[in-house]
């Protein structure tokens, strides 16, 4: 069974349907591309799987349960973490307590060990501390664990969100074009990096990406939106030689 | 039912004195985004200055109030050219808050040390004899009468302006999207200006009525009808100016009849409570628009 | 999207040298330790300057080279470092702006005072009747915080702000209609007037209505201020550097992204805005057993006192937890200090606080700041050759490359 079933999913804004009955089925373990021109309803998709938003019609299946009209918080608790196209990070916080937050529903002591300091409050805190460093030295991020998370420059923000995002434990991570406004270098690293994370963590990743460098390198299967409607599903080297979705891009 | 009938004509008069302070509000926030905490003391300083004219200098009231109104007009530009212009790009609304909160807190502290804590009479400036009704048994006071019609026409005149003169057209257009009015070519800055221009004019009348209707001047006079004014904007929802209008008349319909049935103590308590019910129950105001955030 | 090479080409050395950076501090370990114990030190800091304080002040006093008029103030200023840390836990900390906490002080000052009188006879020991008072004030002060907040806490910035406000006004405005007597029958309230308790003779009115409380016993000292002041100090420095303070923070920081991770918005917004009104309520405890005689004005528990405390909270710096401390003392001292300077406290509150925002906030400001800072004049100085426009390239190069 697929990890992710979404069935019918629909939602509009006004008249506008901004996501039109989408269908969409991802494999465990797989890393999967979201495609299309601007304003073809990507970023409303992520915003539907995270209850940012409620659909209209359509159902949401989280390895087996259904998670629609779920609110976020639950949702992320369901299994499903994010990043923002955006970058959204706790800017005022460190890097280290970034991720953190990201433990926060996975370590647990009240409210009271932690003004009081009791014993648990040094045992959670502790290991809280061990999984946050495992997670910034996957993203090459240890050096800075005490910098402002505003500080970063732009290219580690990005990592960041992902490391905070994975430090929820999810079940699916959706990256909301993680490789927008990085360059040729980063970019590439970015690419290995998500591999990394997909073999290491044993995740299933959804992205969106405009970069069909990175597209085209790590995606095993494609979606492609157009105008809030899936053009076209399939292996990624099949649909990017389409001439459909070639069209979609570029025009007739 | 007689004394009713004439709770609710007081109710009235007071109610279209916060729909026209509400004005200032609801046009400020409409447009600049922002809660203009001073918006109540500068109602207080066109009070202050009318009575300074009249009594001190016994000028005429028909020179005295023109006076005011250009005066409080100067006065709202310069607080957002100073205070809030510099801070339209910060971060966080709560710092244009504070801001407003310290000018207010200025004004208020300028006037007490010009004028003392002491409160001053004010003598009513509106010649207006009072109505009989139905044999006397009811009585307009000509102040009413004057609020009443004067609130009509400055929101009759305020729609028509914003329906059919071009800075008005281009008020709207800044209330809907800043960044695109000023692509389309309209001076933002200059249309905040004269948004804060018109409240504050209109302040210095709602200053006049105000405390012709409570003669009673002390610079904390402008205070709390300013606070209970945005209830009665953010009670007939913010940034419409029909919802002023119907939120300061049920406003001060609510204040007098709480004030006459329940308790004069509990009469702010009840116009709180208002606030707070409308805010729980309807954030959006009687009339106003839902704001959904881009994520 | 198209970028110039030489950024990208700055951009990709300064990767390549944190990388050698973060190489050679492997043991990360150590990295950590130095910085937590800054941030420990920083708290000790903190805690520090309060008995260190306490001592300067008895040391004064036993040399009588504290005026009585300053003496007298000494109480208030840790009923105004309680206000402020508290208060600075909500605008701070949790980013919200509530302009109502003088009617948490007012409900923890007369619900403790309420006890307090009562139970003059019947717990002689005062320490212990303090405490008891102590725990009723925080109680109440911080349950009234939760069944605000609940419905109130969803709405955002300025509209929280106002009907914080309101709330404030009206705890404080039903305080002052408030009549509560006992008598042999047990307690009778009223809204109306003393008359309407219906009383038996032997009764007695305990909450005179805008009167208030007569008779409270005096069982603040600057002893128990300043203890009360560690007190809330822990409590706020612990709950910051805690899982709990982080959500809180995180919420602050981008409320769609702590969604996002699974943050239970509603809840720790409640627990920052409770704590922080129960702590006003300890401020208020503090301040009904320093008076004989307590009354619900505009001057002690209006909107006034509420944007006292919040010159304090901006002036200090905004989550800033010992700039509060500092602020609350210097802003109160100051006009006792100069005197004739009374008149103009609260212009010269007004004036501060408005040049504080604009320094601290406006984009302008901050830009001119960064490039005039003293490092900047001692070059235009004594280094004539630096010229300025270098500089001013090389600030603009930075925040390009921070983008």
């Amino acid at each position: 069974m697929a990890l992710l079933d979404v069935t019918n999913l629909s939602i509009s804004f006004g008249g506008l349907r901004a996501v039109d009955n989408f269908n969409i089925s991802i494999e465990k373990g797989s890393l999967y591309g979201l495609i299309g021109p601007n304003g073809a309803g990507k970023t409303t998709f992520f915003n539907l799987l995270t209850g940012v938003y409620k659909p209209n019609e359509g159902i949401i299946n989280l390895d087996g349960n259904n998670i629609t009209n779920m609110k976020t918080v639950e949702i992320n608790k369901a299994g499903i973490a994010r990043t923002f196209q955006n970058i959204r990070l706790f800017k005022e916080l460190s890097v280290l307590d970034n991720v953190k937050v990201g433990l926060h529903n996975r370590f647990h002591y009240n409210t009271l060990s932690g003004i009081l300091r009791l014993p648990s409050y040094y045992r959670t805190e502790k290991i809280m501390n061990e999984k946050a460093y495992e997670l910034l030295k996957v993203f090459d991020l240890e050096g800075e664990a005490d910098y402002l998370a505003a500080n970063l420059p732009y290219g580690k923000q990005r990592k960041l969100e992902i490391a905070r995002a994975l430090a929820t434990s999810p079940k699916l991570l959706l990256l909301d074009e993680p490789a927008a406004g990085m360059n040729p270098n980063e970019t590439k690293e970015l690419m290995d990096t998500i591999r990394f994370v997909r073999d290491e963590f044993d995740m299933t990743i959804l992205l969106i990406e405009h970069d069909m460098k990175l597209v085209s390198g790590i995606c095993e299967r494609l979606t492609v939106l157009n105008f809030g409607k899936v053009l076209m599903s399939g292996e990624t080297a099949t649909v990017l030689n389409d001439s459909r979705v070639i069209t979609a891009y570029l025009g007739e | 039912m007689i004394s009713f009938i004439s709770y609710l004509i007081n109710g009235i008069s007071l109610g279209s004195i916060y729909a026209i302070i509400a004005l200032g509000y609801t046009m400020v926030y409409g447009i600049a985004k922002m809660l203009n905490f001073a918006h109540g003391d500068v109602i207080m300083v066109g009070g202050f200055t009318i009575f300074w004219t009249v009594s001190t200098q016994g000028m005429s009231p028909l020179i005295a109030i023109p006076l005011a109104v250009v005066l409080c007009t100067i006065l709202g530009v310069t607080i957002e050219y100073i205070a809030y212009r510099p801070l339209r790009q910060a971060a966080s609304s709560l710092v244009v808050l504070i801001t407003a909160i310290g000018v207010s807190y200025f004004l208020q502290n300028l006037a007490l040390l010009i004028f003392g804590a002491n409160p001053k009479s004010f003598d009513s400036m509106i010649p207006v004899p009072p109505m009989q009704l139905l044999d006397g048994q009811i009585t307009i006071l000509g102040e009413t009468t004057v609020t009443v019609i004067s609130c009509l026409i400055i929101m009759g005149g305020l729609s028509l302006f914003i329906k059919k003169s071009r800075p008005g057209q281009a008020m709207l257009a800044v209330s809907e999207d800043k960044g695109a009015a000023q692509l389309m070519g309209i001076n933002v800055n200059k249309t905040i200006s004269l948004t804060f221009a018109i409240g504050s004019g209109l302040a210095a009348i709602a200053g006049l009525l105000l405390c012709s209707a409570y003669p009673t001047l002390s610079p904390y006079i402008g205070s709390m009808p300013g606070i209970k004014a945005f209830v009665a904007a953010v009670f007939g929802g913010i940034g419409s100016i029909p919802g002023a209008l119907i939120g300061g008349l049920l406003l001060g319909i609510v204040e007098i009849l709480g004030r006459a049935y329940i308790s004069s103590q509990m009469a702010d308590v009840i116009v709180f409570l208002v606030l707070i019910l409308v805010l729980l129950i309807k954030p959006t105001g009687i009339l106003g628009k839902k704001l959904q955030e881009k994520v | 999207m198209t970028k110039k090479p030489g950024i990208n080409q700055a951009k990709a050395d300064n990767q390549v040298d944190t990388n050698i950076k973060s190489n050679n501090k492997n043991s990360n370990g150590t990295i950590k330790k130095a910085k937590m114990s800054k941030s420990t030190r920083d708290n000790m800091i903190t805690y520090g300057i309060v008995p260190i304080a306490f001592i300067i002040v008895q040391i004064l006093e036993a040399g009588n080279l504290i005026s009585n008029l300053m003496s007298g103030l000494l109480v208030s200023f840790c009923i105004y470092i309680i206000l402020a840390v508290s208060l600075n836990l909500t605008v701070g900390i949790l980013g919200e702006l509530s302009l109502g906490h003088a009617g948490f002080m007012c409900l923890g000052a007369f619900t403790s005072a309420f006890f307090s009188k009562c139970t003059v006879d019947v717990i002689t020991f005062a320490p212990l009747r303090f405490i008891l008072a102590l725990l009723i004030g925080a109680a109440v002060a911080g349950l009234a915080g939760i069944l605000i907040g609940l419905p109130v806490l969803r709405l955002k910035g300025d509209y929280l702000a106002i009907v914080t406000l309101a709330f404030g006004e009206i705890i404080k405005n039903v305080i002052n209609a408030l009549y509560v007597g006992r008598d042999q029958n047990g307690f009778h309230a009223s809204l109306k007037d003393a008359l309407s308790l219906n009383m038996t003779d032997d009764g007695e009115v305990i909450i005179d209505g805008a009167l208030g409380i007569i008779g409270t016993p005096r069982d603040s000292s600057l002893l128990v201020g300043v203890l009360l002041i560690l007190l809330t100090l822990f409590i706020v420095l612990n709950l910051i550097k805690s899982r709990d303070g982080r959500a809180i923070m995180s919420i602050r920081d981008n409320l769609i992204a702590a969604e996002s991770v699974g943050i239970n918005i509603t809840k720790y917004k409640l627990m920052a805005f409770s704590i922080s009104a129960a702590l006003a309520g300890v401020a208020g405890v503090l301040y009904a057993h320093n008076l004989n005689s307590l009354a619900a004005t505009t001057r002690n528990f209006g909107y006034n006192m509420s944007i006292m405390i919040l010159v304090f909270v901006v002036l200090g710096g905004i989550g800033n937890i010992r700039g509060s401390m500092i602020a609350a003392v210097v802003l109160t001292l100051l006009p006792e200090l100069l005197r004739g300077l009374d008149k103009y406290r609260m212009l010269i509150y007004a004036v501060v606080l408005i040049l504080m925002m604009l320094f601290n906030w406006s984009p302008k400001i901050v830009a001119w700041r960064k490039q005039h800072t003293t490092r900047y004049f001692i070059n235009k100085i004594f280094r004539r050759e630096l010229k300025p426009a270098n500089i001013d390239q090389n600030t603009a190069d930075q925040n390009k490359g921070g983008q």
